[in-house]
């Protein structure tokens, strides 16, 4: 039987992937040997561990350099975002292969999917830290301090600066929030006018799916079980996404609050964040921000006083896998399993984690929840429009002069964004990130709501000068990347279409490949287990139906073997280090 | 599914097994309950639903999804033991498949021979799952699972060594013997029955599907 206590029996407080993750810094790699101790100590079977590891980007069963750089490939803060390739420099002047580590052990650099540093220029984290606005410059200056080994905490501290600049707030973030104020509001209201104030306010889902808060925590809350529990996804991995970011820093007070009234609704004695790997760097100012809770009577036994009121919140960080985003991947993650989504229905609320209902909201939701508790339904309904209350914070970035975050109440306009966020010479808008909308000049009348244009906050801005195949071929490459690889469609699916975009990019394409793109992008969308793949192919149907020439200018009239019969030959001339004429075909 | 099956309605499918926890990754069962498409074997049946199950749109993208099944492992059939017995084989003819349609991926995958008596062959594995629910499940000793993301996803072992020989797998277990393709193959038995008169040579994979369904309920 699989025992899916994700808690160490040594150390009850442990997590399973802490524990992974403990390992993996000091000995740079997860050897089979420490899977075998870590399922002795956690009572697990060896495969679950094996899984685990095998299943996260950021575990490695070969060991990483004593300075691990991962690039981002995001389209906004990659490494091929500028005229550059910046990860081939740092590759060259430090004579690494990407994903090898160099002979010495001292560097390996590799990419990985965005970091959620989109608004702060080309980004990489180096041993979990987040290295931003690079440059051709700075890349060399990095590959000194490296050379030289010199220690993190001695790198010039400016280089690790993140600016968040908030460049139009509306209803949460023009609020100052005072910390226990949504609290001692619901205490006193007492469980159902508070759940009657969020359901009347019209809240929905902030990160993406937009179901009622309110119903989600009244079905919650009425659903039967040993337990209940409050979740905060802070996965945040949909590419061109970082305003949790943001609000982690900025309103963690708010958010654990918000969570608080969450779990006072529906009964909760524990609550998890569920922080992405990727902002790690988080983590201590998350938990000074909860200590400072406890201490003031906003977390732990009773709370405020309140004789029955006892909740406390825990902090569980991935190891890189965007699909742990989708709720039900999520709750598997902190089961300690592989982020494999689950059958739905049952839905989380009434099995969630351990099988016991559980609430799952976006960390936007929780936060406007709190302020929600405190000001009333009638003052989040001021802005937004009938179906979409409230108000919407984007992430904003690519081709613009202003990047950052920017709130609005929903319903305005995309022309009006990109106005203020002084872009110009716009070709497209990808609207809620690769799984989301790209949407062209045609169309920038629309608005963002639920009901035109929806988004989990992901704004990229693609100008004039963007090739929008690279584009296409970039998300092509990330979905097949992060693809849980449970179900066939999405498994092979997704790799498929990276191969036939590829094809196409390399002059090798024919009409029939586009017939064939949007086949396969049709089956993969319909017929796939979870949201992953539901959406995958979302960019490549939109590209198709409103910017068909991107494919057709590189097609070739005639029929093409799919197989390139040179290409082919590439590993034997890498093998014999010959690149001379008769080592080709053609 | 079991509703459909126990009506003797055909649903394709590769991954479901009577009697073992639905798992809905291969989706072959794919049927389309409205407009919205889903895996029949991990939706409950409710009483009034209209289901499409034979259309041939959808028997066109089950035809698809057993084309992507093809070109992700490497099945050369003809030097195969399972031919003739293999589901997935024989959900190619029943599905009127004549080619593999999308280009091959030849991806290198470990075989084990370590185990006396049973081969394990990853090159051929469509990650549909039974051998894991069905040790885990059935014979009680969970001596597999599906670790890697992606198509990076593999069959692993559970064993210190990560060897089927160090496992407690053994013959008689349902999960040596459920595999629908010749990932799991029990050794020595080569060509006991030849070509031609093997399961699929004389039945579609249809009839065997119900009749699997029939014997399970007969069980009951
Ligand atoms: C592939 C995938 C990734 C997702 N990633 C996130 C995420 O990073 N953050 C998030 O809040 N929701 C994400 N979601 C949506 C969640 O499944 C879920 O709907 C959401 O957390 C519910 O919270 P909300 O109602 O407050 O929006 C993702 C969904 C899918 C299918
Ligand atoms: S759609 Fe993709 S991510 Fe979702 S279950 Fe299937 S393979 Fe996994
Ligand atoms: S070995 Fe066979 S039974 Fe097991 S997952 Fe692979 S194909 Fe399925
Ligand atoms: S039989 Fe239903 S998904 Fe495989």
């Amino acid at each position: 039987m699989i025992n899916s206590c994700p808690h160490n029996s040594d150390s009850p407080n442990e997590h399973l992937l802490h524990r992974l993750y403990a390992l993996q810094q000091q000995f740079l790699h997860i050897s089979p040997e420490s899977m075998q101790q870590v399922a002795r100590e956690f009572n697990l079977p060896v495969s679950q561990v094996v899984s685990v590891v095998e299943f996260y980007s950021f575990f490695y069963t070969q060991p990483c350099g004593r300075f691990h750089v991962l690039f981002s490939n995001c389209t906004s803060c990659g490494y091929l975002a500028g005229e550059q390739n910046l990860m081939l420099i740092l590759c060259q002047q430090l004579q690494v292969i990407p994903g090898k580590t160099r002979s010495d052990g001292l560097i390996s650099i590799d990419e990985t999917s965005c970091i959620g540093l989109c608004d702060q220029g080309a980004s990489l984290l180096i041993n979990g830290l987040p290295v931003t606005r690079l440059n051709p410059d700075k890349i060399a200056e990095i590959a000194q301090c490296i050379t030289t080994e010199t220690p993190l905490a001695k790198w010039p501290a400016k280089w690790f600066e993140i600016q968040d600049t908030v460049h139009q707030r509306s209803l949460l973030l023009t609020e100052q929030f005072i910390p226990g104020s949504a609290l001692q509001k619901v205490l006193t209201q007492g469980a159902d006018e508070t759940l009657s104030t969020i359901l009347q306010s019209g809240l929905c889902g902030r990160g993406g799916a937009g179901f009622n808060t309110g119903k989600k925590w009244q079905l919650c809350r009425e659903a039967p079980g040993n337990a209940h529990y409050v979740v905060c996804n802070a996965d945040e991995g949909e590419p061109g996404t970082f305003k949790d970011r943001f609000l982690l820093r900025d309103q963690a007070n708010a958010l654990f609050e918000g969570m608080t009234v969450c779990a006072f609704v529906i009964g909760a004695e524990k609550g998890f964040v569920y922080l992405r790997g990727e902002y790690r760097y988080l983590l201590d100012h998350l938990h000074a921000v909860l200590n400072q809770s406890r201490q003031q009577g906003l977390l732990g036994q009773n709370i405020l006083g309140h004789a029955n009121f006892h909740f406390d919140i825990e902090i569980v960080v991935g190891a890189g896998a965007y699909i742990c985003g989708e709720e039900s991947a999520l709750i598997e993650s902190l089961e300690g399993k592989p982020g494999i989504p689950r059958i739905r229905p049952p839905f989380p609320v009434t099995h969630g984690y351990l099988g016991q209902p559980t609430v799952i909201n976006n960390v936007e939701t929780l936060i406007a929840a709190a302020h929600i508790a405190i000001h009333g339904s009638t003052w989040f309904k001021s802005a937004g429009t009938e179906k979409s209350t409230g108000s919407k914070i984007l992430s904003v970035s690519g081709d613009c002069c202003s990047p950052g975050i920017y709130e609005y109440s929903f319903g305005v306009n995309i022309q009006q964004v990109l106005d203020d966020c002084h872009a110009h010479n716009v070709q497209a808008v990808q609207i809620g990130g690769p799984a989301g909308k790209l949407i062209g000049a045609a169309d920038f009348n629309r608005t963002i709501s639920f009901e035109d244009v929806s988004t989990g906050g992901s704004f990229l801005i693609f100008g004039q000068q963007r090739n929008l195949l690279t584009i296409n071929r970039n998300f092509a490459r990330f979905f097949a990347h992060e693809s849980c690889g449970f179900c066939t469609p999405c498994r092979v699916g997704t790799h498929l279409l990276k191969n036939n975009l590829d094809k196409i990019a390399n002059g090798r394409g024919t009409a029939y490949d586009i017939e064939e793109l949007k086949q396969l992008s049709q089956l993969i969308q319909h017929h796939s287990h979870c949201g992953l793949g539901h959406t995958a192919a979302n960019h490549i149907l939109d590209s198709l139906q409103h910017f068909p020439q991107v494919f057709e200018a590189k097609l070739k009239q005639h029929f093409t073997a799919q197989f390139d019969l040179d290409q082919a030959l590439e590993t034997a001339r890498q093998v014999t280090n010959r690149d001379d004429a008769a080592a080709h075909l053609d | 599914m079991d509703a459909a099956l126990a009506a003797e309605v055909y649903i394709p499918h590769l991954c479901h097994y009577p009697g073992l926890t639905p798992s809905g990754n291969c989706r072959l069962c794919v049927v389309e309950i409205g407009s919205r498409s889903a895996a029949a074997c991990i939706t409950p049946a409710i009483t009034g639903q209209e289901i499409r199950n034979n259309a041939p749109e959808l028997n066109e993208t089950r035809k698809a999804i057993t084309q992507m099944l093809f070109v992700e492992g490497n099945h050369i059939c003809p030097s195969c033991e399972k031919t003739g017995n293999c589901k997935l084989q024989a959900m190619g003819y029943y599905l009127g498949m004549l080619e593999d349609h999308f280009p091959q991926f030849y991806q290198r995958r470990e075989i084990d021979a370590s185990h006396a008596k049973i081969l394990l062959d990853r090159g051929r594995c469509i990650l549909c799952d039974l051998c894991v629910r069905a040790s885990r499940d059935v014979d009680g000793k969970n001596v597999f699972a599906i670790a890697g993301r992606g198509t990076g996803a593999h069959l692993i072992v559970n064993s210190p060594t990560g060897k089927l020989a160090d496992s407690t797998v053994e013959t008689s277990d349902l999960a040596a013997t459920i595999c629908p393709v010749g990932a799991i193959l029990i050794k020595e038995q080569g060509y006991q029955v030849p070509i031609g008169q093997r399961i699929y040579d004389q039945h579609t994979i249809r009839e065997i599907g119900l009749q699997e369904s029939i014997a399970k309920k007969n069980d009951d």
